[in-house]
């Protein structure tokens, strides 16, 4: 009488299941990825009594892979906070002016360091992840300041619209007056993983590790923002503080995220949609089954990228962009076929 | 289940409540008491205040002036032990398409809940019975999107019946409503009271409202009239506000509010 009946029972093990099931794709996809190389696919028996390549598996494909994945899954969690905090279905990580923020600062950063030519390679590397993080965690305060906090989501909303506008015109203006930065600049803005070291991964799991758990455990407050603000606020949720919570998590994850693979997207988009496709659970675990799905999308799109036309390699961020932009057409096309939809 | 200690006899008082809208006053200066475990039906014209006024109680929006729960100024009270005596039913929100039934009527059980917790066997049997009060039961693993506008209804009624709340609070909770369903919302209304719950309802169906104990009239943000619903003066009072519009007449034991049609 008490316990959930025997369809609740099953649909109550579906979310370990899709969880397991793209851990394990993810771990083969990153088997292979570290095999596929400018050459094409490698057997990894080979391998072994090949020192140099061993050391391009190591230092370059392994960290490039686990970059995406993680990449990947930062987006995605960060889309599920984004279109549960706004219930908005089409909410995205960028929502708040990040993508635009981080350009400027990637436009800038690109600009002083042409003026200072004896900057080295590393330091120009980290000098340009830092201005990008600071670009979209600076965009995603200041729009948090023109909307007077984060208490009406229409106003957060609108808000994030206008910063994400002017702050690009402001890159693109940048880009005008310093045309010789326009090549690096298209490079970030399409969104690359190619550039992801160990040190990159280990700041990017290091957030995630941060941000996976802040979400989860305000998962019941999007849950029940899911009814509606009043009805949540009926219910006793602490509404205003985990607002301010959330958004802070959203703009950590969209800033790691963008400042090492620059705008990467869709991801962040199409994960949640992907994952409500094929099961319908409360937030809880909604969260991180969002978070593997764009993490097994983003490394599948880049292995894809890096082998569709070998040994040349698209940016991702194209790939990402063509497929998601595919998915959510078709998505489009099926729910406006479906009875009631 | 209820708070012990203090037995008010009052379920909610209000005095000089305010409400503004942005720039627009809604309501001016509310003062009200609403005894407990009886249901009083909150009516009037479009635009009176009715919903505002719900809200208010509720604390969902801001206002000035005092409210009390149960005998305790709300302000006082902690946001989870104020949802676990007052619960809110609210109209027109939107709601989680995404969210299974179950998942969404467990959601008003949230304030019983600690806050990294997972629902117990207590959680399960009240949203097992609040859904099974509402004809709910059935689709309980059914995603809310796929139900129609009354289906979503008594579920949603589920979700605040869920909550086991001393005060229950609902706007228009019939619409979309066919009348048997409309009918069994009575019948839930009449157990709710014989369990000591004080009921509050927004009601547009004047012939529905008439079937409550007492019945506040509003008009124009503030309150014209709080009576008995049988009471001739209450009658009289709610054919004023509305223009004298609709006649309340005794049909086959009950009261009932006809258009009149000239």
């Amino acid at each position: 009488m008490v316990q959930p009946d025997s369809p609740l029972r099953r649909q109550a093990r579906w979310p370990a299941v899709v969880a397991g099931a793209l851990l394990a794709l993810s771990f083969l996809l990153l088997l292979l990825a570290a095999a596929i190389g400018s050459t094409g696919l490698e057997s990894l028996t080979t391998l072994r009594d090949d020192p140099v390549a061993l050391q391009i598996i190591r230092d370059i494909r392994a960290p490039r892979a686990l970059g995406a994945w993680l990449a990947g899954a930062l987006l995605g969690l960060a889309g599920a906070i984004a279109q549960g905090l706004f219930r908005n279905p089409l909410a995205d990580p960028y929502l708040l002016g990040s993508a635009s923020g981080a350009s400027l600062g990637v436009a800038i950063a690109l600009v002083a360091m042409g003026a200072t030519p004896y900057a080295s390679a590393w330091l120009s590397r980290l000098g340009l992840t830092g201005a990008a993080f600071v670009g979209a965690t600076g965009a995603v305060f200041l729009t948090l300041v023109l909307a007077q906090g984060v208490h009406q989501t229409m106003r957060l909303l609108l808000a994030g619209v206008v910063v994400g506008v002017v702050l690009g015109a402001l890159g693109s203006l940048v880009m005008m007056l310093q045309p010789e930065v326009m090549l690096s600049m298209q490079a970030f803005m399409l969104g690359s993983t190619g550039f992801v070291g160990w040190s990159a991964c280990a700041v990017m799991a290091l957030v995630w590790l941060l941000c996976a758990p802040l979400a989860i455990a305000l998962s019941r407050v999007l849950d029940g923002l899911s009814l509606g603000e009043a009805t949540a606020t009926s219910l006793g949720l602490p509404l205003p503080r985990a607002r301010v919570v959330l958004v802070v998590t959203l703009a950590l994850a969209t800033g790691a995220a963008v400042a090492q693979t620059g705008l990467i997207a869709f991801v962040g988009l199409a994960a949640p949609h992907l994952v409500r496709s094929l099961l319908r659970t409360t937030h809880r675990n909604f969260l991180l089954l969002a978070s593997l799905m764009g993490g097994l999308l983003l490394l599948a799109a880049d292995t894809l990228a890096r082998s569709l036309i070998a040994p040349q390699e698209l940016p991702v961020g194209v790939l990402t962009a063509v497929l998601g932009g595919g998915y959510l057409l078709w998505l489009m096309h099926r729910r406006s076929g479906a009875p009631g939809g | 289940m209820g708070p012990v200690t203090v037995s008010p006899a009052c379920a909610l008082q209000a005095h000089g409540l305010h409400v503004q809208l942005g720039r627009l006053p809604v309501l001016h200066g509310i003062d009200l008491t609403l005894p407990r475990g009886r249901w009083t039906s909150v009516v009037g014209p479009n635009g009176a205040g009715k919903s505002t006024l719900l809200k208010a109680l509720a604390q969902l929006i801001p206002h000035s002036g005092e409210v009390h729960l149960l005998g305790d100024p709300v302000a006082t009270v902690p946001a989870r032990l104020r949802a676990r005596r007052m619960a809110w039913l609210g109209q027109n929100e939107s709601s989680g398409d995404d969210l299974r039934v179950w998942d969404v009527v467990m959601l008003g059980r949230l304030p019983h809940q600690a806050w990294l917790a997972g629902p117990g066997p207590a959680d399960a049997l009240a949203v097992e019975q609040a859904l099974r009060a509402t004809q709910a039961w059935e689709w309980r693993s059914r995603a809310l999107g796929q139900l129609s506008g009354g289906e979503r209804q008594r579920v949603l009624l589920a979700r605040a019946l869920a909550v086991q709340a001393d005060v229950l609070l609902m706007d228009e909770p019939l619409a979309n409503l066919d009348p048997p369903h409309q009918s069994d919302w009575l019948r839930m209304v009449r157990q709710l009271l014989a369990q000591r719950r004080t009921v509050v309802s927004v009601l547009h169906e004047i012939s529905f409202a008439l079937h409550a104990d007492e019945m506040l009239i509003m008009a124009q943000g503030r309150v014209r009239h709080q009576g008995r619903c049988a009471d001739a003066a209450t009658h009289r009072m709610l054919e004023q506000v509305f223009d004298h519009r609709i006649a309340i007449v005794p049909v086959a034991g009950q009261w009932v509010a006809l258009a009149r049609d000239d």
